[in-house]
């Protein structure tokens, strides 16, 4: 019992360190290679690395225990009870909580924030900064979330993806037009952060779940497209964010 | 030691947070829409609290490790004494060579080895019928990946607008779509978003940041971002010129 714990337990760890292998083989080669000298800090390096990949491991270790299984019963059993309205509003949760909690996005928007108030865009104190990161993930989340709506409505009503996509495009194009300098480097790039961890398997989910269970769908080419669709939204609102916190 | 366990019981409060809005998403649902009782009620709660604890390490550790890494090997490869110019004159661009290597090289390595890419990789291959190779749409990706980090570099280095290059891909991207096999599309659109992992997200992101601290005049509030960015959208056109290279390939024969 207690061998097979251990067993299962490396098992999961090796998974996690496997993500972290390459950026150890890149990143080793360049500094006996090209630098030739040794990293600085490597000590914190090393523990750090292994708190990355024991987090990791929990992490999603507890994600496929007790969550996923839940929100695909969830979904499956919404789908099936018929309710449009619910349906949708389970969509733009799920969108939406997930994305508060993606690991990669709380880290990108504390350095985004420490990176504005070095610039002297906002405050230096913690206060500033803390509001600032939470409006940026709060605002991705709630795009997000409307995209993984509009994301199902799509795939109920059969629309084509890239009327969706190159709509998205134009959008973007336009509201550069007017967002602050301040904004469009991060705003481009959380577009990118959003869709790691968490709302990728559970978006993919759903999508596929959804395209299966309705008639006239198919859950390969109608369930693909919702992750490309989330991370658009977000570059559009968090622009709208700067205009609003800048102007 | 105090200071670790302080901080680690700062970063566990603020994710236990982070994660209410789930819990609190399948409670409502399944109460007061569903209105049946939670299955599995201990292995939900038992999930989540490994979720907070995973959470808490992952953040402490990408303070210390992911972020800092990024940030010192921009910083060593962009340095005066390693590219041998004098500090405060703004080199030429070509001189950050081993800059764009370095990025090009961690983006195709992160790339090939992402889980969730071999997971699209593989239902792509279905989708088209085995037109799509399973190595060959990762690299493809991966190739994509590398160039966007590069082409990200470079445009840091030079300081020109983000904007115009974004603008330029979404061109080429639409005018892909218009010629492309319909049914690949979305694929191709999702493998922009898989590429950008939780652990290479970070790294990225500081190796912007950091590269825009090193090069003189350039402003990091500014300047520092839109390597995810390409991240996300050279991929697409990768795939998309992929799809259409192997639908011409069939269709030739």
């Amino acid at each position: 019992m207690l061998f097979k714990t251990v067993k299962y337990i490396l098992g999961k760890l090796k998974a996690a360190f496997t993500d972290l292998v390459p950026v150890i083989l890149v990143i080793g080669f360049f500094q006996v290679a090209v630098l030739r000298q040794p990293l600085p800090d490597f000590g914190d390096v090393v523990l750090g690395s292994i708190l990355v990949v024991v987090g990791l491991m929990l992490f999603v270790e507890g994600l496929e225990m007790g969550l996923f299984p839940i929100g695909e019963a969830m979904a499956d059993a919404l789908t099936r009870k018929g309710s449009l309205f619910w349906l949708l509003v389970f969509a733009f949760g799920l969108g939406f909580s997930t994305t508060v909690a993606e690991p990669a996005l709380i880290a990108v928007a504390d350095e985004a924030a420490r990176i504005a108030a070095s610039g002297s865009f906002i405050g230096s104190d913690e206060a500033a900064k803390s509001s600032y990161s939470l409006g940026l993930r709060m605002t991705v989340a709630f795009s997000v979330g409307f995209a993984i709506l509009i994301g199902v409505l799509r795939i109920l009503k059969g629309w084509p993806i890239y009327y969706l996509i190159i709509g998205g495009y134009i959008f973007v194009i336009i509201i550069t037009l007017f967002a602050p300098d301040e904004i469009i480097g991060i705003a481009y790039d959380v577009g990118g952060v959003t869709t790691s961890t968490i709302t990728v398997p559970l978006v993919t989910a759903l999508g596929v779940g959804l395209a299966s269970t309705i008639r006239g769908r198919s859950p390969l080419t109608d369930g693909f497209g919702l992750i490309a669709f989330a991370s658009l939204t977000p570059m559009i609102f968090v622009m709208l964010y700067g205009i609003f916190i800048f102007n | 030691m105090g200071d670790f366990a302080e901080e680690l019981y700062r970063v566990l409060l603020s994710t236990s947070i982070d994660v209410a809005p789930i819990l609190g998403l399948i409670l409502f649902f399944q109460m007061a829409v569903l209105k049946r009782p939670v299955p599995n009620a201990k292995r939900v709660i038992l999930g989540s609290i490994y979720v907070v604890i995973g959470l808490a390490l992952f953040l402490l550790g990408l303070e210390k490790a992911l972020f800092p890494l990024g940030e010192l090997m921009a910083q060593q490869l962009s340095a005066p004494e390693f590219l041998g110019t004098e500090a405060s004159e703004r080199s030429e661009w070509t001189s950050y060579y081993w800059i764009y290597i370095f990025a090009a090289t961690i983006g195709f390595a992160t790339t090939i080895a992402e889980p969730s890419l071999i997971a699209v990789a593989i239902k792509a291959n279905e989708v088209s019928g085995g037109s799509i190779k399973n190595w060959g749409l990762r690299i493809t990706v991966a190739i994509g990946v590398a160039f966007a980090l590069s082409l990200g570099t470079f445009r840091i280095v030079t300081g020109t607008p983000l904007y115009i290059y974004i603008i330029a891909g979404y061109g080429i991207v639409t005018i892909q779509t218009v010629f492309a096999p319909k049914h690949l599309i979305a694929l191709a659109y999702d493998s922009g978003g898989v590429t950008t992992s939780t652990v290479t997200v970070p790294i990225v992101a500081a190796l912007g940041l950091g590269l825009s601290k090193a090069v003189p005049g350039s402003n990091p509030a500014l300047d520092g971002f839109g390597l995810i960015a390409f991240a996300s959208l050279f991929p697409i056109i990768s795939v998309l010129a992929y799809a259409q290279y192997r639908e011409w390939i069939i269709h030739r024969k």
